[in-house]
């Protein structure tokens, strides 16, 4: 899971990265679908839920939400030769910290709210020799194995594959809990491990380089077809045009 | 050293449920309103926040928190939305509140984990048709027959009693009436009791979708045990009780006027009269700068109240100083906030609009200003009549 800047705030570029300092930082909202969905199967399972992020010292704020929202322990990984890692490095960073724990099922999120490039989970997966299921719209676990929806663009595939494995999950895939006070006083005294990089046997080499980033350009006003005769033919051409129909 | 900042918990808390209230709430608010039912599914995820068991002991289903904990929630919420509000502090406050403190065990373990989980609703009837604010004019009496209590009268305006899901009334009657002076005594009533009629609800002015409504009693009859705290302890319980319901009101009356800032600074910068943003104008900034002071003060005067409280101090003054002082800030927040919106301020689309007709109430709840006055008034040694 990620803290990320508030998506619901304008967004600050410094050079080529997202500005973090002094900007509000929340648990990314697709994050908040994984929690939950950990919670739901430890609820109807047994077992516990730990929260794992890479980022800096800030980042236990993201994973003490998750904590309030009810999860069991946090994992911190946190370094100052960190800073700037792309997904490759995240994820190596992340497989060599989770390779030698025990554990049913990796949950993420389909892509961070900040970065969007979708690719660390995967890369995770791979780093681990686990299987992958991705983009799931429901989860389940049965025995030993997990099935899921995936979302594909005309609907949704059925895939099941043995534990342990790696799930992404969709914004779609549940309505995340808020945390109750009760949850968030609890949540003090839960277990935070923090980890350094040293802590971890990893050869770092981050390849990939920012060179450039614009801001997007604004959405601009939407066409007003004026009621008249042919009203609906004319949205019919334009949606046309538009290759939506 | 004064120390103003809110726990690191309580601080967590609050921005859960701001984020709340914009996701479940706002959208909706303006709807609920237009509506004027109470809109259970609204109160089902309040309930699943923990917000109707905030300062009960987790043995009854509460979260241990304390009342400022609540009234912070109270605040969030009532910034947005002060139906939803009154209803958490009705709820919480007159309620359930009574039954904690002055139940038995046994009343407790049997009413109050519904309450604190938010699957049941409580209402607390003082007020009757014949006047509220001299509550110790009680007319409704309960009169021991046998085993049973044999209750006849009528209360008026009692929140959260006719909703779905709820439980009981606590009521206060006239136990004793004699030589030996008149005794008041509260006794819980159960939704469902033979005798009990709960009237349809009112038109009101604002706190359309708060449930508020008139209670009947015909030889309704309970089981003596319902008797809540001891025979003729009423009167001085709810004093008691609403000296924390002064406190939570404050909070109702701060949300209600930081909504009124809140939505005030947006429009002054959107809204452009003669070639400028209206609030570059000083007739407008300065109203907005007054709004915002106050309401600060109105704030730090219910926190304090609630810090006194927590410290085991009196703080009967200051609960009072507190609702009289925030409900007038309220009341004139929402009222010039009208004024900054222009035409679009009478006009319900804009929060302002409902948050006016939301205000007056709370000059008038709980105990009036006038009641205040005097209640401050005897604090400081005065007698006024
Ligand atoms: C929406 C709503 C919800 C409510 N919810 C509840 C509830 O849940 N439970 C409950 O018990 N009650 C509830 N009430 C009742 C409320 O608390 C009373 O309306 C309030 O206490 C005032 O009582 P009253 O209406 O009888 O006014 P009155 O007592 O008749 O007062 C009329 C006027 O005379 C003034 N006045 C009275 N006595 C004096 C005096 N000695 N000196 C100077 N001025 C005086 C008052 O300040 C007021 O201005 C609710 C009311 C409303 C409108």
């Amino acid at each position: 899971m990620k803290h990320v800047p508030d998506p619901n705030l304008p967004v600050e570029l410094d050079g080529g990265r997202l500005r973090r300092d002094g900007v509000q930082c929340v648990l990314d909202p697709g994050d908040e679908f994984g929690v939950e969905a950990g919670l739901r199967l430890v609820e109807e399972h047994g077992g516990e839920v730990t929260l794992v992020s890479m980022g800096p010292p800030a980042a236990a704020e993201a994973i003490k939400r998750g904590l309030s929202m009810g999860a069991h322990r946090g994992l911190l990984i946190s370094d100052d030769a960190l800073a700037g890692a792309d997904a490759l490095a995240t994820a190596t960073v992340l497989a060599a910290a989770l390779g030698g724990r025990d554990f049913d099922l990796i949950i993420a999120g389909v892509e961070s709210t900040d970065g969007y490039t979708g690719t660390m989970p995967s890369t995770l997966a791979e780093l681990l020799g686990l299987p992958q299921l991705t983009f799931a719209t429901s989860l389940s676990v049965t025995g030993s194995s997990v099935r899921v929806d995936r979302q594909s663009p005309d609907g949704y595939q059925v895939v099941e594959c043995p534990l342990p494995a790696l799930v992404t999950v969709t914004a779609g895939v549940n309505e995340p809990r808020y945390p109750s006070f009760k949850g968030i006083m609890a949540a003090k005294k839960k277990p935070m491990e923090e980890l350094a990089l040293g802590d971890l046997a990893v050869e770092l080499d981050v390849r990939q380089k920012v060179v450039q980033v614009t801001q997007a350009e604004e959405r601009r006003a939407g066409q007003v077809v004026a009621a008249d005769g042919d009203t609906a033919g004319r949205i019919a051409d334009l949606l046309a045009e538009a290759k939506v129909i | 050293m004064v120390d103003f900042d809110l726990s690191e918990e309580q601080v967590e808390f609050q921005m859960v449920v701001r984020g709340f209230v914009d996701d479940v709430i706002r959208p909706h608010a303006e709807r609920w309103d237009a509506e004027g039912e109470l809109p259970m599914d609204a109160v089902k995820q309040m309930a699943g926040l923990g917000l109707f068991g905030l300062p009960f002991p987790e043995a009854y289903g509460g979260s241990g928190a304390d009342l400022l904990t609540l009234c912070i929630a109270i605040e969030e919420i009532a910034r947005i939305d002060s139906s939803l509000a009154i209803t958490l502090e009705a709820a919480v406050g007159l309620g359930a509140m009574p039954i904690y403190r002055f139940g038995t065990e046994e009343q407790r373990r049997r009413w109050l984990p519904p309450l604190a989980a938010g699957d049941a609703l409580a209402g607390y009837g003082l007020t009757e048709p014949g006047g509220g604010s001299d509550a110790a004019a009680t007319r409704t009496t309960a009169k021991l027959d046998g085993d049973e209590w044999v209750i006849n009268g009528s209360k008026s305006f009692i929140t959260n009693s006719g909703t779905p899901i709820t439980s009981l009334v606590t009521i206060t009657a006239v136990t004793r009436d004699g030589d030996r002076g008149k005794e008041i005594s509260s006794i819980i009533v159960p939704s469902d009791t033979p005798g009990f009629e709960v009237g349809g609800g009112y038109r009101k002015m604002g706190w359309h979708h708060s449930d508020t409504h008139e209670l009947a009693f015909n030889d309704c009859r309970v089981p003596q045990e319902n008797l809540l705290g001891e025979l003729g302890g009423g009167f001085s319980n709810f004093l008691s009780i609403l000296d924390d319901g002064r406190i939570a009101i404050s909070a109702l009356a701060v949300g209600l006027a930081q909504g009124c800032v809140d939505e005030s600074i947006k429009y002054a910068h959107e809204r452009e009269a003669f070639g400028r943003p209206i609030g570059e104008y000083q007739a407008v900034a300065f109203k907005i700068a007054d709004m915002a002071t106050k309401t600060e003060l109105a704030r730090t005067a219910y926190h304090k109240a609630a810090w006194l409280k927590a410290g085991g101090r009196p703080y009967k003054a200051q609960a009072a100083m507190a609702k009289l002082y925030s409900s007038e800030v309220a009341v004139e927040a929402a009222r010039e906030a009208v004024q900054i919106h222009g035409g679009y301020g009478y006009i319900e689309e804009f929060p302002v609009c409902r948050h006016y007709r939301d205000a007056k109430i709370l000059e008038i709840g709980e105990g009036t200003s006038e009641i205040m006055r005097i209640l401050i008034a005897r604090e400081l040694g005065l007698q006024p009549r």
